[in-house]
């Protein structure tokens, strides 16, 4: 039965186009945003699956195909992943430690604006005369220092502005989520009684906070030499392109567990809410997070086996490497246990959160393999690698910000999404992610190169099943879009607590207020206290 | 959009600001950080560091500027302590003294570009050396400008009575702009 909460807050439409500094509205901007630009990262890859139907090339020219693997790379992580996980992160954290908002309302929102210029910067590149970036996300140099077009505004001096931009929004939104869960938390809500998401949060934007600036660093100087004749990295003179490389994954390879992190933040969320069980291990789960930041860190040069790399720093950092598994494989066990003998309900969040763990484990399994630097240098540069990462972006991360949107869905609009619908799109998105990115492995072992627009003739099999897949992802995106446009505007009201969840943003109205809390609760126990009393307290009523 | 529970603040609480500028400075040092091991990495490496002809940076001239930034961190240090102690007049003083000695800091860098017997295109000492001081001056330009709009502040009648945070952030990003600077003229003229 629904009974309207009177305290409950529409937000008006008008808002979401204004630059308001409620984390709330931010929060739907960023998500809103990033899925506009998942939409085009996701063109972008489907017509060059369309080209790998066929081994010649025959749709896009060679330096189009590279502007497209280059942009579809760089708009999938900067524009979609990382701003879709602010955008649930904006909304969740300070209703999840009984915050009113975080900590600078007004620097959150100029974090925000900053999002739609760098996509607005890379799209417009496509219309320069010299065509987009084309070195591929990472931007190697000698490559991407050499600017054929001889133009002072090129798509790689575009790119790196762009990614400039986008490193100082992310800066913002780090100092911001760190002082906001280190000084804003609720009385009694510890570290300890924190839902792992705010672990998972924080220990991401302390990567981005201690990691980003190296990649800030190396784009100045690349800049340099692309725009400004110095050579920092050319290895035509005395400059060395090796340092652009540690520099770039000293930043890039955290950007990994900054974009996954989160993702096991939500599995964390929802596997107890949907099997009615505490967390397993909560604490381990929550340390965990830090452990693989930690870690996470000094990995780095697995990345770069195949790049002249010396033989102790090899062996250091394959070890290194295979020790991220160690706290990553007790998140799984952890899920796991919670879903044994639990009273399991199969709804959309919990099939995205499950079907993404499945993903996940073969992307780690896969992620080990290559973390030995025998077996790396042989899949080096092939599609094995791009198989892996994508089972970890898409396979793992997306699907976790699927579920994520779907569990949260009732609280951010007091509204029902349709489960028909919604059990569609996992469908859709869990066979095409499969048929997409498994044949990469394969594929990728035979040899065939990434970044290449036409290949031999004998991997012409495992190729147009891929792009099949590529397909089919397109598509699942149509149920998702219908379901949030027509939920949000149609569907049933519900309750402030549909999923009788027993996090603190389930105690409040749907849409919160604009305050969040009428009163500041105070916390008395861990989270997911599912089948015990109640956690909090207000005066002396427990909610 | 009434009642008790909307009263919306757009505005951080002061201790945020304690809490979060230091982070900021933290990561903000990391770029700092990539340039100095960048520099390092590049130096060993090519042991003919400078363009021929040149034997070496003007070291005395870099050293006189590296005193001025160091005492303006002092001068920086008595000028909270001033406003700590309610002594208004003093912390403009010492205040101002300090942005005057940036500026001082600032103009003796542009002296030192202009006199530069080799430019941005040099070979890597060229481009390292502008990089740096470059990117130090940027900080030291911004540190200026901070420094003079908290000066406008403080003519606001009653304005620390609630504490002054911003001042304290302004005064810890000095002291960072200063260690930087030390650390990069070992790196730079000394080695």
């Amino acid at each position: 039965m629904y009974i309207e909460d009177k305290n409950s807050h529409q937000t008006h439409w008008k808002e979401y186009f204004s630059f308001s500094s409620d984390h709330k509205v931010i929060g739907v901007q960023y998500l809103v945003t990033a899925f506009i630009f998942f939409l085009i990262g996701g063109l972008l890859a489907m017509i060059v699956r369309a080209e790998l139907l066929t081994p010649q090339l025959n749709i896009v020219s060679r330096s189009l195909y590279n502007g497209l693997f280059t942009m579809h790379g760089t708009i999938m992580i900067f524009l979609w992943i990382l701003p879709a996980n602010l955008g649930l992160a904006n909304y969740l954290v300070p209703l999840m430690i009984g915050a009113r908002d975080m900590a600078f309302p007004k620097l959150n929102a100029i974090a925000f604006w900053q999002i739609p210029v760098v996509g607005i910067l890379l799209l417009l590149s496509f219309f320069l005369p010299s065509g987009t970036a084309q070195a591929g996300w990472w931007s190697y140099p000698p490559v991407s220092i050499q600017n054929p077009s001889g133009q002072f505004i090129n798509g790689e001096f575009v790119w790196l502005l762009a990614i400039a931009i986008s490193g100082v929004s992310s800066i913002m939104g780090g100092v911001n989520f760190v002082t906001t869960i280190v000084q804003m938390r609720a009385p009694g809500m510890t570290y300890f009684r924190m839902p792992v998401y705010v672990w998972t949060v924080l220990s991401a934007q302390l990567l981005q906070l201690f990691c980003l600036p190296a990649l800030t660093g190396a784009a100045i100087m690349l800049l340099f030499d692309l725009s400004f004749g110095t050579d920092f990295f050319s290895p035509f003179s005395n400059g060395d392109p090796i340092i652009y490389q540690h520099l770039f994954w000293f930043y890039s390879h955290p950007a990994v567990y900054v974009m996954a992190l989160p993702a096991f933040g939500v599995f964390s969320e929802v596997i107890p809410a949907f099997a009615r069980k505490p967390l397993f291990g909560y604490k381990v789960v929550a340390v965990s997070s830090f452990i693989i930041a930690i870690v996470g860190t000094f990995v780095w040069v697995h990345h770069m086996f195949a790049s002249a790399t010396p033989n102790w720093m090899r062996i250091f950092f394959m070890a290194s490497t295979m020790l991220v598994a160690v706290p990553t494989g007790l998140k799984v066990f952890a899920w796991v246990a919670t879903l044994w003998q639990g009273k399991i309900r199969l709804e959309t969040p919990m099939l995205f959160c499950l079907g993404g763990i499945v993903m996940f484990l073969f992307a780690g399994i896969t992620g080990v393999m290559m973390a030995s630097a025998p077996f790396d240098i042989h899949v080096n540069n092939t599609y094995f690698v791009v198989g892996h990462f994508h089972y970890v972006v898409f396979g793992t991360v997306t699907m976790a910000i699927y579920g994520g949107i779907y569990f949260w869905f009732p609280k951010i609009t007091g509204r029902m999404y349709l489960e028909s619908w919604g059990k569609l799109h996992f469908w859709l998105s869990f066979i095409g992610a499969n048929l997409n990115f498994f044949p990469m492995h394969p594929v990728g072992l035979q040899g065939m190169l990434r970044r290449v627009s036409s290949y031999d003739p004998e991997f012409t099999g495992w190729n147009v099943l891929a792009s099949l897949g590529a397909f089919l992802l397109g598509m699942s995106t149509l149920p998702f879009i219908a379901n949030m446009i027509s939920s949000s505007l149609r569907g049933h009201k519900v309750s402030n607590n549909p999923w009788n969840s027993t996090g603190l943003e389930w105690t409040i109205p749907s849409p919160p207020p604009v305050e969040n809390f009428e009163e500041i609760p105070t916390i008395t126990t861990e989270p997911y206290n599912y089948g015990e009393p109640s956690r909090f307290s207000i005066d002396s009523r427990t909610i | 959009m009434e009642g008790p529970i909307n009263r919306h603040t757009s505005e951080p609480a002061e201790d945020h600001l304690s809490f979060g500028f230091p982070v900021f400075l933290l990561s903000e040092s990391i770029v700092f950080v990539s340039f100095f091991v960048t520099y390092a990495i590049l130096r060993i490496k090519n042991p003919h560091w400078f363009p021929p002809g040149v034997s070496g940076l003007d070291i005395p001239k870099a050293a006189v500027n590296t005193v001025i930034l160091v005492a303006s961190s002092i001068v920086i240090h008595f000028a909270e302590r001033a406003l700590s102690r309610h002594k208004l007049i003093n912390f403009r003083r010492l205040w101002l003294l300090t942005a005057g000695m940036g500026i001082i800091f600032l103009i003796g860098q542009a002296m030192e570009w202009h006199n530069m017997p080799f430019g941005l295109n040099a070979g890597l000492a060229g481009a390292t050396f502008y990089l740096l001081t470059g990117f130090h001056g940027l900080h030291v330009l911004i540190g200026v400008i901070l420094l003079l709009l908290m000066y406008r502040r403080s003519l606001i009648p009653n304005n620390y009575q609630t504490g002054h945070s911003g001042v304290d952030a302004v005064a810890l990003f000095w002291h960072f702009v200063d260690v930087i600077w030390i650390i990069l003229f070992f790196l730079l003229y000394i080695w």
